[in-house]
């Protein structure tokens, strides 16, 4: 396992810019997850980490070595394709069995045999081996996908949103199981997702791309209580962040323009009034959609709340977070 | 019945159906069956009008086709001893004997070192060019491409004189490598461009993945890409075998002995003794089972070939 930097990463494709100077560190034996929408850079990050694609300027070390001139085979990175991108000619055990048949790892027949046995058993695919890669379900396929990078043992474990087709059950399950491997094995993973349960559950770190720049790395605790702008606090949580105008309550520090709002921290009670739109009991928690002028809220009270919808409540804000006219945080 | 069904097709339509095919199937066979039936006619069957559809099937022309034959004098006969084969019997009812073996058997197999070692080199180059035309940057790829392609856009009798010099200066005229090296240079415009289609339709991401699983470019490329571009190949290898093997215009003008193919060779049989159809018809009829025996043993990849582009996988 190992330490991966990335230093003043620039990257396009065509007149598209693809990452404009990203600088981060993924730590030893850190589960390091990029958030982002769909063109922000995520992908990318990983194609050039895993040497698939070079550069434009900025340098890539991993183990303190330079690795932009190393081919993917010297840099010894498994990587999990949101494609899934299996060998439609083998069988899923043969495609379990690729990598380590490699001549850069060459391991001997039993060794392959134990590995994909063992790492078949984890992902639930074990009686489904002989099976061509092309007769299986998405979610089968994705299991495979992650399967042939946790044979392998490398320095570090690229991940492309690798949960994404998997229904909730086997989902929540493979969440925990990524996290025990990287916590018993130690593992380098750099995680791509959409998902802030996969980001919160699983990251020591999380990394926020908007249009190809880092605009927030830290823990997801960080990220959630205390976001750099409007975009790093929509990325997490959900119900999303409520975003009001500022003058909405009072107390707003000079120049902020918008206050964020998570729904858990919305006091009932006291101070402004709003109606209450429609109350969904979820079990352990009831949510209220709440609104105002043309204002929608949402917040959260306890599961057996007689509020009923059409009622008029007062909310008061608990913890704001206030942000500028560009969307960056403003600390009061 | 009425515009189009969803349902399953009637009895009736399924007949009429399988009827039309086998019509359509017979009408196209029809020189084919007419090829193969001659060439078991007696001589005098095959030229006979009205032709004759049903008659005494004999081995005739095959006999004549693989050996040549000396005229006997009655008196002769009397001193030699009785035919021991049926081929020889059959030669001596016609009051002759058999001199030789014809160079038939020869030319057929220089068809065979030229068809297929011209297929292989043809394939082989081909599947390394598309390759590297369908994912590597090269510079002026498309008209690279578009160069390769206009060699095949004139006709050989085009060329002929050039490549007929080139070839004498060389010392390549009559000769197995010459016309392995011509064919494959024909060949290469349809297999470089075929096999590129079929290259193109193999996704990126499989090589990607065996860049990252420890492998290099080349191991990739020969244990990923090849294995999937399978069907791509056989069905070029059939299309530049059957060219190959039916060339006739440049075997005519560059071969005529050692390197004869035997599209040049069987119509020389017509002199030999007469017109000898039956003999002729048996020439074509063997000369059709190789390309008819690979074909039909990569059939199902040359379906594949054929519909490819129409079907989404």
């Amino acid at each position: 396992m190992a330490e991966v930097t990335l230093n003043n990463i620039c990257k396009s494709f065509g007149s598209q810019v693809a990452l404009a100077d990203v600088s981060m560190t993924v730590p030893d034996g850190s589960f390091v997850v990029l958030l982002g929408p769909t063109g922000a850079g995520k992908t990318t990050t990983l194609r050039l980490v895993s040497g698939l694609d070079k550069p434009d300027s900025g340098t890539i070390l991993i183990d303190g070595v330079d690795a932009v001139a190393q081919s993917p085979a010297q840099r010894n990175v498994a990587m999990v394709f949101q494609q899934y991108s299996l060998y439609p000619h083998l069988s899923v055990r043969e495609n379990l069995a690729f990598p380590l048949k490699s001549p850069i790892l060459r391991t001997s027949a039993e060794e392959i045999v134990r590995k994909v046995g063992e790492v078949a058993e984890t992902l639930q695919i074990s009686h489904k081996l002989d099976n061509k890669a092309t007769e299986l379900s998405g979610g089968e396929m994705q299991r495979v996908s992650i399967g042939r990078a946790l044979v392998r043992n490398p320095r570090i474990y690229l991940m492309d949103e690798p949960l994404s087709s998997l229904d909730a059950k086997l989902r929540s399950d493979l969440r925990i199981e990524l996290k025990r491997i990287q916590a018993s094995l130690g593992a380098t993973i750099l995680y791509v997702t959409h998902d802030q349960i996969e980001a919160m559950t699983m990251a020591t770190q999380v990394g926020v791309l908007d249009h190809g720049k880092l605009v927030q790395f830290g823990t997801p605790r960080e990220i959630y209580e205390d976001p750099v702008s409007i975009y790093a606090a929509s990325r997490l949580g959900s119900p999303k962040i409520n975003i009001l105008p500022a003058d909405f309550f009072p107390g707003a520090p000079g120049g902020a323009v918008s206050i964020g709002l998570r729904p858990e921290h919305i006091r009932l009670g006291e101070g402004q009034e709003v109606q209450t739109v429609r109350v969904e009991h979820l079990g352990d928690q009831t949510r209220l959609h709440l609104k105002i002028n043309d204002l929608n809220l949402i917040t959260l009270t306890e599961s057996h709340t007689q509020i009923q919808p059409g009622e008029r409540l007062k909310i008061a804000p608990q913890f704001p977070l206030y942000f500028g006219s560009n969307g960056e945080r403003i600390k009061s | 019945m009425s515009g189009y069904s969803v349902t399953e097709p009637s009895k009736r339509q399924k007949w009429i159906a399988g009827l039309l095919v086998i019509t359509y199937a017979l009408v196209t066979l029809m020189p084919l069956l007419w090829v193969i039936a001659t060439g078991f006619k007696s001589p005098e069957d095959s030229i006979a009008y009205p032709p004759k559809v049903v008659f005494q099937p004999s081995l005739e022309g095959y006999v004549n086709l693989f050996t040549t034959q000396t005229r006997i004098t009655p008196d002769m006969e009397a001193t030699l001893t009785p035919p021991k084969t049926w081929y020889e019997q059959i030669v001596r009812d016609k009051g002759m004997v058999i001199a030789g073996a014809s160079r038939y058997g020869q030319r057929f197999l220089n068809s065979v070192i030229i068809g297929f070692g011209s297929t292989f080199f043809s394939v082989f180059l081909g599947t390394l060019a598309a390759y590297a035309f369908s994912r590597f940057k090269v510079p002026i790829k498309d008209d690279l491409l578009f160069f390769i392609l206009s060699t095949r856009m004139m006709p050989p009798v085009a060329v002929a004189i050039p490549i007929f010099l080139m070839y004498r200066q060389l010392g390549l005229s009559d000769t197995h490598l010459g016309m392995i090296l011509l064919y494959t240079a024909v060949n290469l415009s349809l297999s470089v461009w075929l096999l590129k289609g079929f290259i193109d339709e193999i996704p990126l991401e499989y090589e990607e993945a065996a860049l990252i699983d420890g492998y290099t470019r080349f191991q990739a490329f020969y244990k990923v890409v090849l294995p999937q571009a399978a069907t791509g190949i056989a069905s070029t290898a059939i299309f530049c075998l059957i060219f190959a093997w039916n060339e006739y215009a440049f075997a005519v003008l560059l071969t005529s002995g050692t390197a004869q193919t035997a599209p040049p060779f069987i119509p020389t049989i017509i002199g030999v003794g007469g017109q000898d159809w039956p003999a002729v018809a048996a020439g074509a009829t063997i000369f059709l089972l190789p390309v008819m025996i690979f074909t039909i043993m990569l059939r199902k990849h040359l379906l594949r070939g054929i519909t490819f582009g129409a079907v989404r996988k």
